[in-house]
């Protein structure tokens, strides 16, 4: 009744070919964005900013990034944890060595060191696939891990061996540093979040994301149609670790505010991403996002949620039922929609549109 | 369609609204504490929680609170994790928290540069960055009553004392079994100064925290070695199994020390009959002998409002949770003393850790004599370096089988205060000390 693109019609083939062709798809990106830039400020506390938010919008962006490599390419990584390690690591090498430079350029900066990492443990896709190449990146996972933990120059030989995330300012304002405000992190994130959505958005509807399907599907077909699985691959690898890497960034400098990064940065996490990516859908932007609100947001709202809510249960046992849920709720996912969260979005709108006389 | 998304973003707005409204019970003092019931670090983090627990719980019952006032004592879960950490910094932020007790490094190195913003005093006992002794650098910081680089020298003056002098230790190897983690790395630089001082050598034994309970080829390092003596700086699953490897490789059991937080009897009774005369550093006693454990007992335990089984209240990490709970609730009555209110906030708090100044009278009159050695904590100095002694485990139960040492004050302070210059430097524009200093202590 309400979603129905009756009377819509498209005069140019560019109108035609957007990625949003429908106005009420338009309308509703209106109403999110608004909810996401004043909605939340307003009506959010502080905890639910820095606890809820902001890990979010960063565990989206590193979805985004494994979703690229494994959704669009199909090659699998166990690796993502790590290149968001380098990315946290290179912004803080950056930070301290070029203290005047604005944090924001450095956090982007940052992506590009995460992106030579990844296309270097990218060089074995050109021979190996499936889970082989999943062996191979868990190498990647296991020996950055290891380097964060043994090359004390990347965090600045500090006795704590954590990096400790000093103060910078933007326009006047703290950004990083204890001193920011949840708000203002919140606001930066956000930002960086909607333009590399908006580029890889760009990028997967274009020739580039073509390229990457076409190898997804047939790497030898792609490849007597002209792709070359050399430069498809490796781009799939550098982009995916680019955004990983910011995500990492991200996570140190506007999450967590500095502590033993080495620690965060493992093999649980990399696991996490994927599970956000295939729980949320392979293959699919807004997927990606589902998968993060899944896997990150939903067990903390459901461990310091349901106890505000007058449910009698704190602690460890919060934390036991929140388990037993989530884990719950992905097997019967699973089993409603192999294909993810973004499949059944899917559906949910194609059901929509003959609502409420479905034929 | 989009209508169900709104509905979905509003519900999810009013959830999280209900789940932050601050908990603002004028008539009682909010504790927060992290706990981990879950995880690999269960097997030490479940007894150090329900001896946190139920020394409040206890004080509550029996004394009706603290100054009259009910603790309002609230456990969040962490599973060791540090993301998980953070969220329960947030919570205990939001609910007012009087302390934070982050119990693992990780979320003590993040919260140390957010104490002073949010006015939440830390309390990382024995744990945490060692450098945040310094009060003048880190007034938000405390981590009484010593910290690992005590604890490194305490462990070479007993194999000192042990080899009968410190001019024996010429020419001897001390290997260290660390986690491979900033933790676990603490006690490195001390122990190789005091190495080049004394003659000994330092053989380092990292274990990756994946790989806690897979020791199998460190032990074949060890046993290539040869070690007089093994320090083991690890916490968690890492301790039974070392213990185990221990007496599989028949390294003398009396040789391994562990540091206070190899000390679980878990860690100890994983070795069986065979883990009898392995050691571990402590500054409290273990048992149930002692009144303020009786007092738990009797008004906690029996009545079932505990979580621990009756036969585990009194074991050696369950007593470290007392203590912690002590310390808690020794700074909260100093600080109704020192502002004049019931009902304290953060800022007295840590007015009330700065004048910390546990006697042995004091001690007496908390029903802990002998339970552990007076704490002081002064304004510069928020660890105060105090004695601690080598238990050791007799089978059934943690025995004291050395005298109070005292570390070397003279020895750690520097360092202290070199690392702690080092890390308000490298975090740039550290805020210089505002808070003024108690006159009388």
């Amino acid at each position: 009744m309400f979603y129905r693109e009756a009377g819509q019609f498209k005069s140019t083939y560019a109108a035609d070919m957007a990625v949003f062709p429908i106005r009420q798809d338009r309308i509703g990106l209106a109403i999110i964005l608004l909810i996401a830039f004043i909605g939340i400020p307003l009506i959010g506390n502080d905890f639910f900013i820095t606890s809820v938010m902001i890990p979010f919008l960063v565990f989206s962006l590193a979805a985004i990034g494994l979703n690229i490599l494994t959704g669009y390419t199909g090659l699998i990584s166990l690796g993502t944890a790590a290149f968001m390690g380098v990315g946290a690591y290179a912004c803080y090498k950056l930070t301290t060595a070029f203290p005047g430079v604005n944090i924001i350029v450095l956090i982007l900066v940052s992506g590009l060191f995460s992106a030579a990492i990844g296309v270097l443990f990218g060089l074995p896709s050109l021979r190996i696939k499936g889970f082989y190449l999943a062996v191979a990146t868990l190498a990647a996972q296991f020996f950055l891990q290891w380097a964060f933990v043994r090359v004390p120059w990347l965090f600045n030989y500090n006795a704590s061996g954590a990096i400790e995330v000093p103060q910078r300012l933007l326009f006047g304002i703290p950004v990083t540093g204890a001193s920011a405000s949840p708000e203002t992190r919140y606001f930066v994130c956000l930002c960086l979040v909607i333009v590399m959505t908006w580029f890889a958005s760009n990028l997967v509807h274009g020739k580039i994301g073509r390229s990457w399907m076409a190898v997804r599907d047939m790497d030898i077909a792609a490849e007597l149609m002209g792709i070359k699985l050399l430069n498809a691959k490796l781009l799939a690898f550098a982009v995916s670790s680019f955004y990983a890497g910011v995500a990492g960034a991200m996570m140190i400098f506007l999450w967590y505010g500095g502590g033993e990064a080495a620690d965060v940065f493992n093999i649980r996490l990399s696991f996490n991403i994927l599970f956000m990516v295939i729980i949320g859908g392979l293959g699919s932007l807004i997927g990606s996002f589902f998968g993060a609100a899944f896997i990150a947001s939903l067990p903390t709202i459901m461990k310091f949620g349901l106890p505000a809510l007058g449910v009698p249960m704190s602690g460890a046992t919060a934390e036991h039922v929140t388990f037993m849920l989530v884990g719950a709720l992905i097997i019967i996912f699973l089993i409603v929609e192999p294909h993810g969260l973004a499949r059944l979005w899917q559906i949910g709108k194609q059901k929509l549109r003959t609502w409420p006389f479905p034929y | 369609m989009k209508t169900s998304h709104l509905m979905r973003a509003t519900a999810l707005g009013a959830l999280l609204a209900a789940a932050s409204v601050p908990a603002h019970a004028q008539d009682s003092i909010y504790v927060s504490n992290n706990a981990y019931r879950t995880g690999p670090f269960s097997g030490s983090g479940t007894p150090i929680g329900d001896g946190m627990r139920d020394y409040f719980a206890m004080i509550n019952e029996r004394d009706g609170g603290i100054g009259g006032v009910k603790i309002n004592f609230e456990e969040c879960e962490t599973g060791y994790d540090t993301k998980k950490s953070i969220e329960c910094y947030e919570q205990a932020k939001s609910k007012n928290t009087v302390i934070y007790s982050p119990w693992s490094t990780g979320a003590t190195l993040a919260a140390i540069p957010r104490a002073h913003i949010d006015k939440i005093p830390i309390l990382s006992m024995a744990y945490g960055l060692s450098a945040s002794a310094d009060g003048n650098v880190f007034p938000w910081v405390f981590n009484p009553p010593l910290t690992y680089w005590d604890g490194a020298l305490i462990m070479v003056r007993h194999m000192a004392n042990e080899l009968g002098g410190m001019d024996k230790l010429k020419g001897k190897k001390l290997g260290l079994i660390h986690l491979d983690a900033p933790f676990g790395k603490e006690p490195i630089p001390v122990l190789e100064n005091l190495a080049k001082k004394y003659g000994f050598e330092v053989k380092l034994y990292p274990v990756a925290a994946a790989d806690m309970q897979n020791q199998g080829s460190l032990w074949l390092s060890i046993r290539r070695d040869r070690p007089d003596y093994l320090y083991n700086q690890g916490w968690g699953a890492m301790n039974p199994t070392a213990v185990k490897e221990a007496i599989k490789n028949n390294f003398p059991i009396a040789k391994l020390v562990g540091v206070w937080w190899a000390g679980g009897d878990d860690d100890a009774r994983a070795g069986g009959a065979e883990a009898k005369g392995y050691k571990s550093l402590s500054f409290h006693q273990a048992g149930a002998n002692f009144p303020v454990i009786q007092d738990i007992v009797k008004h906690v335990v029996d009545k079932g409002k505990s979580l621990a089984p009756k036969e585990k209240v009194g074991e050696n990490l369950y007593n470290r949770g007392v203590y912690n709970s002590m310390l808690v609730a020794e700074a909260i009555r100093n600080a109704q003393t020192i502002s004049g209110k019931k009902v304290v906030t953060g800022e007295d708090v840590r007015r009330g850790l700065e004048t910390l100044n546990i006697t042995d009278a004091r001690l007496k009159e908390l029903g802990m004599e002998g339970f552990a050695a007076p704490v002081k904590v002064a304004c510069g100095d928020h660890n105060g370096h105090h004695k601690a002694y080598v238990a050791e485990w007799d089978g059934t139960k943690w025995t004291k089988a050395s005298d109070w040492m005292e570390p070397l004050k003279d020895e750690v302070r520097p360092l202290i205060e070199a690392n702690a210059k080092d890390y308000a430097e490298k975090a740039g524009n550290w805020p210089k000390r505002t808070e003024a200093c108690e006159k009388s202590s």
